[in-house]
């Protein structure tokens, strides 16, 4: 059901989710992440951005986080979206735009996707700057929230959803 | 034989983005070619000996140490991602 692309061409978000829901009058909910480009990095400006990526390896590891997406909330549609090559500020890098019939399974199924891809699909940015060429490190938020979701039960409230509980919880214990 | 890959700052630190290996008979696991490489002279020896953090895949798929290598087979060794 999700589509994929990879793919050094821009994209347009809107039309991409214009695509998405067309035609389909059980769609009720279209919640979007769009990853765009940030200009500064670590204090140092930054002109230009380098997606190097593994050719065959992204597709698979997309198409996979996509499937167990659809397996674990009710879907209507998925559409991934991920840049490489050269981007410049504020281009849109990344869109993940999911369809479902109510909006609690497009939240959770997009957070989810964006976390997986963060930590699972073969991307390596780097910086360029006027200093030189920088690999941008990756980030431990990242492993974090990916180990959230790899332990939650099939189906699960999302990491913001647990962190609410848990915060309730610790209230009423006092 | 075996093809590996090399990504991103990996490729750079090595100089190379791949290359055509004979297995040797004593590698039958991702951990296996790991210490074979680490064997070698320059920077093989520094990437490969556990200090950094590298990953694996085993024909384009992600693989851990007992993963297992077959002639064949793809692996590709590459720094932790950081696409999104």
């Amino acid at each position: 059901m999700g589509s994929i692309s990879v793919q050094a061409e821009p994209f347009d978000p809107a039309a991409e989710q214009q695509a998405l829901r067309a035609g389909n009058p059980r769609i009720g909910a279209l919640v979007s992440f769009l990853g765009l480009m940030r200009d500064l990095n670590e204090g140092d400006a930054v002109s230009r951005l380098y997606l190097e990526h593994y050719p065959g390896m992204t597709e698979k590891a997309l198409a996979a986080i996509v499937a167990e997406a659809e397996a674990r909330w009710a879907l209507e549609g998925v559409r991934v979206v991920h840049r490489v090559g050269e981007l410049r500020p504020e281009d849109p890098m990344v869109l993940v735009a999911v369809a479902s019939q109510h909006r609690g399974d497009a939240f959770r199924a997009c957070e989810f996707i964006i976390d997986y891809l963060k930590t699972q699909a073969p991307f390596w940015k780097q910086e360029i700057t006027p200093q030189g060429a920088r690999w941008v490190e990756a980030r431990p938020g990242d492993h974090a929230a990916e180990v959230r979701w790899r332990d939650a039960p099939v189906g699960a409230a999302s990491c913001r959803d647990q962190a609410i509980q848990e915060h309730d919880e610790a209230c009423i214990r006092g | 034989m075996i093809r590996l890959r090399y990504f991103a700052s990996l490729r750079e630190r090595l100089g190379s983005a791949g290359e055509d290996l004979e297995l040797p008979p004593a590698v039958t696991d991702v951990a296996g070619l790991i210490r074979h490489l680490a064997g070698r002279d320059g920077p093989w020896g520094v990437a490969f000996n556990g200090t950094q953090v590298l990953l694996a895949a085993v024909n384009q798929e992600a693989a851990k140490g007992d993963t297992p290598i077959h002639p064949g087979d793809e692996v590709a060794f590459f720094p932790p991602v950081t696409g999104g």
